[in-house]
Formats: structure tokens, sequence, C-alpha cells
């Protein structure tokens, strides 16, 4: 199952990711690769098994409906690379 | 030039008023809090941190899913990342959910006000996490993160609604719905319920759906109203002019009254839906859906329909004491405490109850004047012990004191004066001291005996029996005459 070149800078784009020529021939290759490997799976003949949508027993926890403390708002904006008025900054313009 | 059928699909957001968020104890109203300041590494997505599913959340979505007649509330349901780079998305994902979603199906038949009805189908109901909110301010960008996290519930109508007025007759009765449940004050300004509406038009008579535009940025009902009949006209527009609509977002800009296109959607397969790896599975068994499910009262289009049946409201009656559920429970009560006619009743909280209401911002089961008071003033006025007049004062008279309205009868001498001896003389006193108005009533303008009465009332400060007085004056006053001549 091989993956196209065109594919390949979708995903990055997707991801944020700014890759030269030769990093999208690599991961063309590299990821192509990967997705194989997983394709093996698709080989086994499953016919005889329910379909499954998760083989874990297990509930989700939960939790009492009730509000606990938050951090003080100065302890958060210490993870904030620019902040104004309590608020994080981020650059005005963000296209894609 | 043909006609044109307008089909109009809803998607709704609905944050659920619960304390706190979804997966985490941050408090979850944050209106009028200053930013970041309901915020924890839960719901700002710090590395090292696990969601932990609120109970409340799961309660009140299969509270609506029921309302809204699901046809399956799912006993196992899946959170899913959906996966998008966005300044006020902190973990560069949402956790909401896809293909195993809680609730499917369902429908409201929705009334017009002129008579008829139509049905919305649902397509789908899941509950997700909402993202935080971005400020511009003189060209920067700030993030607040309060409301990450917040519960919200996605529902997604089906392509039902056949105009920009049903649009919003949908939302009317959504946010009612919301509010007699009590999952969510429905409250658009306050972005409580958020809307996004999918647009097209085709030729009447043609099945098939035509390409849509989805606006957004919805944030009234009445700029659901303005934008979505902009944009039915903006499409009547290209196709009579021979062009194509082609399948933008739109943003509704509220100040300017515009649809600007915004930049190309990302495609579903884009968000990389995956399994939340941090949530396990909602499993639903019958025990807790029960105890929820105890809790479902009559609907209000329910409860609208049987007024009219059981009590022979009229449908205008019916309509406005089943708008909120306390009001509709308050009627019931003073009803069924009266034990005459319901339609009395209605008259009685139509016309004063609800005007209280309305000045007091209270709900009708937080008045003082409880259900009991209104009934026994009623019956006090129909067993002729207190006039209208005072009945009416006295429903203030109880709101501001809490004390029963026979204990201020009692201790105020507000009981209907019907002595005749007394209302004679003072009738007596009132025809001596007004000759003028006697001689105009002699000379034949016998309306003046109106201002007559009212002077009596006044004197009686409201407690004389209206009729008895009209006609102890009659009687004097054409004795008076015959005096005379
Ligand atoms: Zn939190």
């Amino acid at each position: 199952m091989a993956l196209t070149i065109e594919e390949v800078r979708h995903i990055a784009q997707l991801a944020r990711l700014k890759l030269t020529p030769e990093e999208e021939r690599r991961y063309t290759e590299q990821l192509s690769d990967i997705l194989d490997y997983a394709g093996r799976l698709s080989k086994i003949d499953t016919t005889a098994i329910p379909p499954t949508a998760s083989v874990l027993p297990l509930r989700a926890p939960l939790r009492p409906d009730a509000v606990r403390p938050c951090p003080p708002q100065e302890l958060i904006l210490r993870n904030a690379p620019s902040d104004q008025e309590g608020m994080f900054r981020v650059p005005p313009v963000l296209d894609t | 030039m043909p006609e044109y059928e307008v089909v109009i699909g809803l998607e709704t957001h609905i944050q659920l008023n619960t304390k706190s968020k979804i997966f985490c104890g941050c408090k979850a109203d944050s209106w009028g809090d200053p930013p970041n300041t309901n915020i924890c590494p839960v719901c700002t997505g710090l590395p090292g941190v696990l969601p932990v599913l609120n109970r409340s959340v799961v309660d009140k979505a299969v509270f609506l899913a029921a309302a809204m007649h699901a046809e399956s509330i799912s006993s196992i349901s899946y959170f899913a990342r959906k996966n998008y780079f966005y300044p006020d998305l902190p973990k560069g994902y949402q956790i909401s959910q896809y293909d195993e979603p809680l609730a499917r199906g369902g429908t409201l038949d929705l009334p017009m006000p002129d008579g008829s009805s139509r049905r919305v189908t649902i397509t789908k109901l899941h509950i997700e996490e909402d993202a935080g909110k971005t400020v511009y301010q003189n060209g920067k960008r700030l993030i607040d993160f309060n409301r990450c996290g917040v519960p919200l519930v996605e529902m997604v109508t089906g392509p039902d609604l056949r105009s920009a007025d049903e649009a919003a007759q949908y939302l009317i009765r959504l946010r009612q719905l919301l509010r007699w449940l009590g999952i969510s004050e429905g409250d658009m300004e306050k972005g409580q319920l958020r809307c996004d509406a999918n647009v097209s038009i085709r030729p009447i008579g043609v099945e098939t759906l035509s390409t849509k535009t989805e606006i957004k940025n919805l944030n009234s009902i009445e700029n659901v109203r303005t934008a979505i009949q902009a944009e039915v006209e903006r499409q009547i527009r290209e196709i009579d002019a021979g062009k194509q609509i082609g399948a933008w977002t739109l943003n509704w800009d509220e100040d300017t009254g515009i649809l600007a296109k915004m930049r190309s959607k990302e495609t579903e397969a884009d968000y990389r839906y995956f399994r939340e790896p941090d949530l396990l599975p909602i499993r639903l068994d019958d025990e807790w859906k029960e105890e929820i499910l105890a809790d479902l009262p009559e609907l209000p289009l329910e409860r609208r329909a049987r007024f009219i049946e059981q009590y022979q409201l009229p449908l205008y009656d019916a309509e406005i004491l089943t708008d909120e559920r306390s009001l509709s429970e308050y009627f019931e009560q003073a009803v069924s405490a009266h034990g005459g006619e319901a339609k009395v009743v209605s008259n009685w909280l139509m016309n004063d109850v609800l005007r209280m209401i309305r000045e007091s911002g209270l709900r009708a089961g937080d008045l003082q004047l409880r259900p009991e008071d209104l009934a026994g003033i009623i019956q006090l006025v129909e067993e002729k012990k207190i006039t209208i007049s005072t009945g009416k004062a006295l429903l203030d008279r109880v709101e501001e004191s809490g004390h029963s309205p026979l204990e201020l009868v009692e201790e105020e001498g507000l009981s209907q004066v019907s002595d005749e001896e007394t209302l004679r003389s003072m009738a007596s006193e009132i025809l001596s001291a007004n000759p003028d108005q006697v001689k105009t009533y002699k000379g034949g303008k016998t309306t003046v005996i109106g201002w007559f009465v009212g002077q009596l009332m006044q004197k009686t400060r409201g407690k004389a029996n209206p009729q008895m007085a009209k006609m102890i004056l009659e009687e004097l006053l054409s004795e008076n005459g015959q005096k005379e001549t």
C-alpha cells in the first residue's frame, strides 16, 4: 500500500510540519512500509469473529459533579509565551 | 421563474449546566469570571494528565435524548479524538464522540404559529468538550481557556426545516425544552446554545438535495432568521442568473449583516478521528438509564395539548401557561386548589400573576403568593366577600407580606361592604355633597351614575359591592328627583 508524495505533503500539512524534498521522499517510503506492515492484519481471516469495538471489558470511571479549586491565573500564565490582561497572546494571523 | 423550496438543517451545540466541567473539577460556568481562572492541567491539556468523566454530563445528555424521542440510547458509547490545530484548543484535539455516539435518531414535532406542524428529525446526539474563546483586540489575538472542557451536547437535525421562520421556531422550542428539563439555560447570547445552519434551495417537486452552504456564528435567534433569509435570497439570485451554488462556509457578521465566505473547510477525514485512548467506553446499563429517566417530566408540547383537552383552555392560554415548567405546575396546583372553572384561574394567572412574575423576575414557583393563595383570593371574590379590585390588590399584598389572603382580609378589614344601611348613608352623603351632578343625572344624563359609583367606591376604599352600590344610588337618585318635582 504505497502512499503518494501528495498524500505525505497533505499529512505533513495537517501536522503543521515543513518537510524538505528529501524528507518528503524518505517519509513516503517509510510511511508506506509502516502501512504495509499494519496491512498484514487485513490478510487474517476474520469471518468467524464478531465485530469488536473495543477489547476492554471496562467502563469509564465516573466523577461526581463537584467543583474543585483551580490553580491561580498567574501560575497558569507562566506557560504562556506572551500574555495580556490575563489572556494568552498568540500571533494575530494564523492560516493554514 | 421557477418556485423554490428551502431546505435547512441545523447543527446545534448545547452547553449543559453542570457545576463542573466534563473531564475535570473546574467550575463550568465562567460567566463574569476573569479569563483563565477556571482552568487546570486537565482542561488545558498539559502532559501526563488523565480525563475523568462527569457523571452528570451523561445524566443530562440522556435526559435530552429521551425528551427528543431518540430511537436508541446506546448502552455502550465511545469517545473519539477530533484532531485539529487552533489556538483556542490547547490539546490539539477535541474529545468528542464519532462513530458510536450516545444516542441516535429522534424527532421534535414543531408547532408553527399558523397551526401547522413540522416534524424535525434528529440524526445524532453526542457529548463532547467545548473549546476556549478567542478575543480579538486591536488586531491582537488573545485566548481565554475558561470555556475549555465545558460539557456540550451536539445535536444535528435532518434537512427538514423549510424556512428561516421554521429554523427560528425550532430553536425557540429547543430552548424551551432545555429549560424545562433543567439541563441548560439555552441562552444564545451567552453561547449556551449555538447554531450552524445548512441551507440549500431546490425547485419545488424535486426530491434530491442541492449543494448546501453552511452559515456559522449565529448567536441569536433573530440572527438565525435574518442570516438564513439573506442566504436563501442570495441562492435564488445566483440560480436565477444561471450560476452554480458553491459548497461554501459562510460567516455571519451581526454588525454589518453580511455573509462572508470563510476559508475552505477541512473535510471530515482531515480531522483524523480515532478512539480516545485516555477514556474507557460509557456503559449505560438499564439500571442507570432507568434511574435517569424516572425523572423525565411531561414535555411542554404534550402538556400544552393536555391543558387544551383537560381544562378546555384556548390554545392561546395553553401556550402561555406551558411556556415555562414552573408556571404550568403553578397553574395546575391553583386549579386543583380552586376546584372551579380552570379558565377563571387562567385569566387571573395571565392577567395579574404573570405581571408579578415579569416585574419580579422570579419563576412562578418562587413567588410568595402560592397557588393555593391565588385560588383562595379567586374564591373570596367569587363568594363576594371581597371586590375584584380588592382581590387584585391582595395578590400583591400576599406577595409582599407572605401572609395568607384570609389573614390579610381580616387584619386589614378588606371585606366587601355589602351592608345596605352603611352604603345607603354613605350614598346619601355623596348626593347632598354634589348637587350639580345630581342635577345632571336628573336632566337625563344617567351615565353620570358611573361617577357616583366611583365616589362610593372611593369612600369605602374599594370595598363596596359594586352592584349593590349602583342599585342604591339609582334608587336614591330617583327618590331625590321625585321629591323635587
Ligand atoms: Zn480543568
